[in-house]
C-alpha cells in the first residue's frame, strides 16, 4: 500500500505585468505529475534548476497551493484539506531546506529553532521541550549543550544537522529533503547522507529526495524521477540507473556527471554536451518539451507531446523514440 | 623543460582574526606551463581562494597579508610591483573568473559595456573598435546573437550566460594566466559541462596557464593536467592528474576520493572530525587528528612535501 499517492498534480503560477497587473500568462511549474511512494522508501527527484522539482516538493506539502490534482497520504486527501486542518499535515510531513545558511533564523537560539514546532503542536512543559530538543540534537550528532548557541556559531554541515533535527521534531512519517547536501563540501556531504540513511532506518522515514546530482540520488533512492520543464521525462529504479536510462535527457544528465571510475580511468563513453538552456516555462516548446535541446529530435517530437508509458520493471519513459 | 608562465614559491599568507595574525596559507609552491590547467582542490577554508587572490594582489590589507614568498609571472616578481603596476597587469596579463556569476557583474551596466570597459582601460582600442572587440569576445565564448546581447543587463541573462560573459571579460585582453575560482559551482550540471568544455577549448587556443579552483574531484579529473590537493593551508599532494587518480598516496586525498558516492557501497565513507581552526594549527602533521593511519611518529614535527615518484609529491611520512 502506497503511503503517498500523487495524481495528475499541476501547479501554474500566474504571471502579471504592468500597471494594471494584467494576466500575461502562466508559468507551467509542475504539469500533470503522478507517482506513488511506499512507506520507508526514497524517491529521488532530479533535474536542472527551474525544472519544477522544488515546486513539486512544496506543493505536496501544501506550502504552495496546487492548481489541480490530488495528493493522498495514508488514505487522507491532502489536496482537499482546509487551512485549519493543515497543522495536522505538518506533523506528518516535514521539509529539510537546501541552504543551511539562510533557512535558520539568525536571531533564534538552536533550542527555539528546534523546539518551536513542539511548542506549537503539543502542549507540554518547558522542561519537556528542552529534554526533547537535547535528545534530537544528540540524534543528529550534535552536543546537547549547543542548544544555547545561535546558528552563526556552526559550520555548514552542523547547520544542516540542525535543519534535520528541526524537521524530525514532530516525528513525521515523510520528509521532503530539498537539495540537503548541495551546499556542502564532499566530505561533509557524505556525513549528512549517512545520517539521513541512518534516520530512515531507525525511524522508518519516507523521503522525497530532491537533488540535481545523479550520483547522490542513485545512491540514496530506490526509485528516480527525472523532471524537465515541470514534466516527468523518465521514472526508473535507481539501481543500475546508468545502464537502464533510455530517455535522451537522462542520458545527457548522466554524461554530465564527472566521476573517475574505480581504477581512476577517464570514462570511455562519449560525452553528450547539451547545447542551449532550459526554455522559458511561460511558453514551453510545442510537442516534446525537450526537443529543442535533444540530440535525437525527429519530426514527430516537434508536433506531439509524448505520454509517459510503462516499459516494464517499474520503468516508464516519455519519449517517442524509445 | 620550458619555462613556466607562472611560478609561485614558498607563498605564505596570514589572516587577522580578533586582533591577532594567523597563518592561513603556509609556504605553498607550484608552477604552471602555457596551455596547462592546474587544479587547486580542497574543502572550504583550506586557503585555495586566498591563494588565488594573492596572485592578483587583491587581498584586503587590513585582514590579509602576504608574509613571504615569490610569485613570478614570466620572469617578473609580482610581489615587488607597485599597486599602479599591478593595475596595469590585472585583466591584461592575469585575469580572474569568480564563483558567483550573479554577484560579480555590475547590475547597472549592460554586459557589453562591462566587457568594453576592460578593453578601453588597457587601451587596446578606442570606443568604436572596442565595441567590435567586445562583440567578438562574446561570440568567441559561444553567445548567440552577440550584437543584441551586447545591450542586455546581467539580470536578463541566465547563470550560464552570465558565466560566459565573465569568461569573455576575462579573456578580452588575451591574458597569459587565467584564474578560475569555482567557475561552475553555481551552475547546473548540463551547463557545467558546457562551461568546462569552453574553458578547455580556450586554454588550448590561447595557450594560457589556468589555475582552476574547485572542491569537485570530478571536475578536476575531467579538465586538469596537474592537481594540488590543499588542506589547512598547505599542499598535501601534488601530482599529474592520472597519477593522482590512479594512485592517490596521501591519506587525505584517499579519504576525499572515498567520500564520493558510489553505487556499489551501502554507506559512504566519511572523514571524521573537522579541519583544525586557524588559531589551533598543530605543530605536527595537520591531518593527524583525522587520519586513519596516524601514528606516534606523525606527531614529531611537520612532514615535508617529498617527491615519491617522478612528478608526484606527497606530504606524509607514511608513504
Amino acid at each position: 500500500m502506497a503511503l503517498l499517492t500523487v495524481q495528475s498534480l499541476t501547479k501554474r503560477f500566474l504571471v502579471r505585468k504592468g500597471f494594471l497587473r494584467k494576466i500575461k500568462g502562466y508559468t507551467h511549474a509542475v504539469e500533470n505529475i503522478s507517482f506513488s511512494l511506499d512507506s520507508g522508501r526514497t524517491l529521488g527527484l532530479v533535474g536542472e534548476s527551474g525544472c519544477g522539482k522544488t515546486t513539486l516538493g512544496r506543493t505536496i506539502l501544501r506550502l504552495i497551493e496546487p492548481t489541480s490534482g490530488t495528493i493522498i497520504f495514508d488514505q487522507q486527501n491532502i489536496s482537499e484539506m482546509s487551512k485549519s486542518e493543515l497543522p495536522n499535515w505538518r506533523k506528518k510531513a516535514q521539509i529539510i531546506f537546501q541552504d543551511p545558511f539562510s533557512s535558520l533564523n539568525p536571531r533564534m537560539r538552536v533550542r527555539d529553532i528546534i523546539g518551536e514546532g513542539i511548542v506549537i503542536h503539543r502542549s507540554c512543559s518547558r522542561s519537556k521541550v528542552l529534554e526533547e530538543v537535547s535528545s534530537l540534537l544528540e540524534l543528529v550528532g550534535l552536543e546537547s549543550r549547543s542548544m544555547d548557541k545561535f546558528p552563526h556559531q556552526f559550520s555548514g554541515g552542523q547547520r544542516q544537522r540542525i535543519g534535520i533535527a528541526r524537521a524530525l521534531a514532530l516525528n513525521p512519517q515523510m520528509i521532503v529533503a530539498d537539495e540537503p547536501v548541495s551546499a556542502l563540501d564532499v566530505s561533509v556531504q557524505a556525513q549528512i547522507i549517512n545520517l539521513l540513511l541512518d534516520l530512515q532506518q531507525s525511524r522508518k522515514l519516507t523521503y522525497l529526495f530532491i537533488s540535481h546530482d545523479l550520483r547522490i540520488v542513485e545512491f540514496v533512492a530506490e526509485q528516480v524521477m527525472v523532471m524537465y520543464l515541470g514534466r516527468v521525462m523518465e521514472m526508473l529504479p535507481a539501481k543500475g540507473l546508468a545502464l537502464k536510462a533510455c530517455h535522451p535527457y537522462t542520458q545527457a544528465l548522466l554524461s554530465a556527471v564527472l566521476t573517475p571510475d574505480e581504477q581512476g580511468n577517464r570514462t570511455k563513453k562519449k560525452r553528450v554536451v547539451l547545447g542551449g538552456e532550459v526554455p522559458n516555462p511561460m511558453s514551453p516548446p510545442s510537442g516534446c518539451v525537450f526537443h529543442p535541446r535533444c540530440p535525437l529530435a525527429a519530426e514527430v517530437c516537434r508536433k506531439e507531446d509524448p505520454v509517459l508509458r510503462n516499459i516494464g520493471q517499474g520503468h516508464s519513459v516519455a519519449c517517442h523514440l524509445v | 623543460m620550458i619555462d613556466p608562465i607562472l611560478e609561485v614559491e614558498g607563498l605564505s599568507i596570514s589572516i587577522r582574526l580578533r586582533k591577532r595574525w594567523h597563518r592561513a596559507v603556509d609556504g605553498i609552491s607550484f608552477q604552471i606551463q602555457r596551455g596547462e590547467i592546474l587544479a587547486l582542490v580542497g574543502e572550504s577554508g583550506c586557503g585555495k581562494s586566498i591563494t588565488a587572490l594573492s596572485i592578483l594582489k587583491l587581498l584586503p590589507r587590513q585582514f590579509l597579508q602576504i608574509d613571504e614568498g615569490r610569485i613570478q609571472l614570466s620572469g617578473r616578481d609580482l610581489l615587488k610591483l607597485t599597486q599602479r603596476e599591478m593595475r596595469k597587469l590585472r585583466g591584461k596579463e592575469i585575469a580572474m573568473i569568480f564563483q558567483e556569476p550573479m554577484t560579480s557583474l555590475n547590475p547597472v551596466f549592460t554586459v557589453g559595456d562591462q566587457i568594453r570597459e576592460i578593453i578601453q582601460i588597457h587601451s587596446l582600442a578606442r570606443s568604436k573598435a572596442a565595441k567590435d572587440m567586445a562583440i567578438e569576445a562574446m561570440h568567441h565564448v559561444g553567445i548567440s546573437a552577440p550584437l543584441e546581447r551586447f545591450d542586455h543587463y546581467p539580470h536578463q541573462m541566465s547563470g550560464g550566460m552570465r558565466q560566459r560573459i565573465m569568461i569573455a571579460m576575462a579573456l578580452a585582453c588575451q591574458p597569459s594566466v587565467l584564474i578560475a575560482d569555482e567557475p561552475t559551482t553555481a551552475l547546473d550540471v548540463t551547463i557545467q559541462a558546457q562551461i568546462l568544455e569552453l574553458i578547455v577549448r580556450l586554454t588550448n587556443e590561447h595557450k594560457m596557464g589556468v589555475i582552476l579552483i574547485t572542491h569537485d574531484l570530478g571536475v578536476v579529473f575531467e579538465v586538469a593536467q596537474h592537481v594540488a590537493v590543499m588542506y589547512a593551508g598547505v599542499i598535501m599532494e601534488l601530482a599529474e592528474v592520472n597519477s593522482l587518480f590512479k594512485n592517490p598516496l596521501h591519506p587525505y586525498t584517499q579519504a576525499l576520493y572515498r567520500s564520493l558516492p558510489k553505487t556499489e557501497v551501502l554507506r559512504l565513507q566519511t572523514i571524521p572530525g573537522r579541519v583544525p581552526p586557524l588559531d589551533a594549527v598543530p605543530p605536527y602533521c595537520r591531518f593527524y587528528d583525522r587520519c586513519p593511519l596516524a601514528h606516534a611518529q606523525c606527531k614529531v614535527g611537520e612532514p615535508q612535501l617529498r617527491e615519491v615518484e617522478p612528478g608526484h609529491f606527497v606530504r606524509c611520512i607514511k608513504v
